[in-house]
């Protein structure tokens, strides 16, 4: 069972209303004994309607915060899974607004925490996009190609709408470097299971894992999820055990790839959600 | 050079890349910083170029083109190089660093074949293993390539994604170098890229400026006043460049402008472009207004890129460098023509630059005044300042693609 990420994990630390949201979401899975469910879907895929009807099921089976992505041309740190999702969602003419549909349709039940590049973020402007994620309802941003150092006037602009803004940390990132990332980490640390892109792997938590993990829950203020290659309801359990949250991403975004229509991508994300969330509890 | 391996070039460059990445970067940015000081490593990359890469390469007067724009004009050989292409001082020495760093498995992602080639070369020489990325529309055009870097050893990995050319092939790259990192080099193949890389790959290309700038004093006595080079990523131009940035020289930087900038379907990211991020830099992009990266199009495999090198751009703002687009009929038309002028078969990527010279100087064929976008400024420069044009490679390559395209255009 999770232990508690740590007490200052709530509103004390957060400045932004979205921070608080997220901080809630965590507080409240820890109040039931276990970890946080984080489903990842790719927004405006296959198309801007399934993908709401997606994103509903998400929040109805029981997901504790939303990871939502925006289809980006280059996501360089994504798989073939995800990066084949955007390029379908592209196609489909889903863009930043389509995304942020699958957005506003859920975040008044469950937190949201936007996924988005760089590029797509320098385009339209640091405070006009985190303005329209905030009018969209969403509490934070991950940006996978903004690594510390990186963007000063978005780190700004996202802070200056009350959002969170989630950074990833790595195994190969150095000792110092973590803390000063867990320094200015805003809604939870996003720790990154394994050393490559986003897409499905078998395997157990192994030891480097586990101690990876409680290392920055040890460190940081604030919750430490764990995602990358989280792919069946046995592993989201096994991570829980070690994490305060569990992202599930390729996995989803294959089920609802191979569905033949969106009632059956509904059907089979929901009953993923179910059992994952089952194993959780379990 | 005892300054810092450069992170940014003004607001440019910079690391837009995955978390995991950023250590290698850090750890090659340290090793690079060591070994451009060391002697050792110098010495050794030295006895390569000289002994295996064939350097110097010659600075040639070419008299028939000078006739033909009405002032003088050298064209450097990197053509001349081992391989067909200034690539490989790029590729030797990054190999060489590699293995220093103790890296045992070499990836490179290759456009026009070119880069391939010379990191196929480079790891049979060092006995490295090495997997090159390649788009599958380049593995069409640019066959006798991929030829060369199986028979070299290398294994060619078709990216099937996107418009199947340099943009995801570099992607494909990097998303292997993220789950490698450990022991793998990444050998990219110009001046783009996440810092240190930029940096890195202009420092192993200078060499090609500083020899022509040495080599043009001696056959003139003089400076060139303008040095003009192709630009994709921009190594071969900033390698040129690099060695006059502080002479009163001007230089002049030719991108591929495809079917013509108001086509949309052009690769010249500085002329056209706009300010984004792109393989983990920031710099000149093709990208539409919600920050999609687009497609580049030119009939040459080595210029197909929506970005490049962030130096570049910098130059650009700070004035201190000119780029103009040159569109694919011109390039084909100054391939056929250097050929039948000096008996030089240029690359395509090179024929843009040939091309320019051609038309600023007022002096294309017939057929290409007809489809010229007369870029640049017109009319030559002062009557007695001559010109270095950086002939970056040969033309073996695109042989079968210039014949069939020639065709087209003659009718
Ligand atoms: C002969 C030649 N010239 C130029 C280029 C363009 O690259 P860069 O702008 O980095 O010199 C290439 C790329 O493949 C090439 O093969």
């Amino acid at each position: 069972m999770a232990e508690p990420a740590s007490p200052a994990a709530s509103s004390a630390t957060s400045t932004g209303a979205g921070e608080a949201r997220v901080a809630a979401a965590f507080a409240a899975a820890r109040e039931q004994g276990r970890a946080a469910l984080m489903p990842y879907m790719m927004g405006g895929f296959p198309d801007a309607e399934a993908s709401r009807a997606i994103a509903r099921a998400y929040a109805d089976s029981g997901a504790d915060l939303i990871e939502l992505g925006i289809p980006f041309s280059d996501p360089l740190a994504d798989g073939p899974v995800i990066h084949a999702a955007a390029t379908t969602a592209l196609e489909a003419g889903s863009g930043l607004e389509q995304a942020l549909e699958s957005c506003a349709e859920v975040s008044d039940r469950v937190p949201v925490v936007v996924m988005a590049y760089s590029n797509m973020i320098l385009a339209v402007g640091g405070e006009a996009f985190a303005s329209r994620l905030a009018d969209a309802g969403a509490c934070g941003v991950i940006v996978p190609d903004l690594p510390l150092g990186e963007g000063a006037e978005v780190r700004e602009a996202i802070a200056g709408a009350g959002l969170a803004l989630v950074p990833l940390v790595a195994q190969t990132t150095e000792p110092s470097r973590r803390l000063e990332i867990i320094r200015i980490a805003q809604g939870f640390i996003y720790a990154v299971a394994v050393i490559g892109t986003t897409g499905e792997r078998s395997g157990d938590v192994g030891e480097a894992l586990r101690d990876f993990v409680s290392d920055l829950r040890e460190r940081a203020e604030v919750p430490v999820s764990v995602g990358f290659g989280i792919s069946t309801p046995e592993q989201v359990a096994a991570f829980g055990e070690v994490a305060d949250g569990v992202i599930v991403g390729s996995r989803l975004v294959r089920e609802v790839q191979d569905a033949s229509d969106t009632e059956a991508a509904v059907a089979a994300v929901s009953r993923f959600l179910s059992e994952a969330k089952e194993a959780l509890d379990g | 050079m005892s300054q810092a391996v450069e992170e940014r070039f003004g607001r440019y460059g910079g690391r837009f890349v995955p978390e995991t990445l950023i250590a290698a970067l850090d750890e090659l940015t340290a090793a690079w910083a060591r070994a451009r000081e060391d002697e050792t490593f110098q010495a050794e990359l030295g006895r390569l170029l000289r002994d295996f890469v064939g350097r110097p390469t010659p600075l040639y007067r070419a008299e028939r083109l000078s006739e033909r724009v009405g002032r003088r004009v050298y064209l450097k050989r990197e053509d001349l190089a081992h391989t067909g292409a200034h690539k490989i001082n790029n590729a030797v020495g990054q190999a060489l660093l590699a293995k220093r760093m103790g890296k045992t498995r070499i990836i490179a992602e290759t456009g026009a074949g070119q880069h391939g080639v010379a990191t196929a070369t480079a790891c049979a020489l060092l006995g490295l293993e090495c997997v090159v990325y390649m788009g599958a529309e380049d593995i069409r055009r640019q066959a006798p390539n991929v030829a060369r870097m199986n028979l070299l050893g290398a294994t060619v990995a078709p990216v099937e994604a996107g418009a199947r050319t340099l943009k995801e092939a570099v992607s494909a790259a990097i998303r292997d170098w993220v789950a490698t990192v450990e022991d793998t080099h990444y050998v990219i193949g110009s001046v783009v890229g996440p810092a240190p890389y930029p940096a890195l790959v202009r420092d192993l290309q200078r060499v090609i400026g500083d020899e022509a700038r040495s080599q043009a004093l001696d056959a003139e006595g003089a400076l060139p006043e303008r040095v003009i080079a192709c630009v994709g990523g921009g190594s071969n131009s900033i390698g040129t460049f690099y060695a006059f940035l502080d002479d009163p020289v001007e230089l002049i930087g030719i991108e591929p402008g495809g079917e013509g900038i108001e086509s949309g379907r052009h690769g010249a990211s500085l002329s056209a472009g706009s300010t984004g991020v792109l393989h983990g830099a920031l710099s000149a992009v093709l990208a539409d207004e919600q920050g999609q990266i687009l497609e580049a199009h030119s009939v040459s495999a080595g210029l197909d890129y929506p970005g490049v090198g962030p130096e570049h751009a910098h130059l650009r703002d700070t004035g201190r460098a000119s780029y103009f687009p040159v569109n694919d009929a011109e390039a084909l038309l100054a391939f056929r023509e250097l050929a039948r002028l000096e008996g030089i078969i240029p690359a395509l990527e090179p024929s843009h630059a040939v091309a320019w010279l051609l038309a600023e100087s007022g002096s294309e064929s017939e057929d290409a005044a007809a489809s010229a976008s007369r870029p640049g400024a017109a009319g030559a420069g002062a009557q007695d300042g001559f010109d270095l044009l950086c002939l970056s490679g040969r033309g073996d390559k695109d042989l079968d693609e210039v014949i069939a395209k020639l065709a087209e255009i003659d009718g």
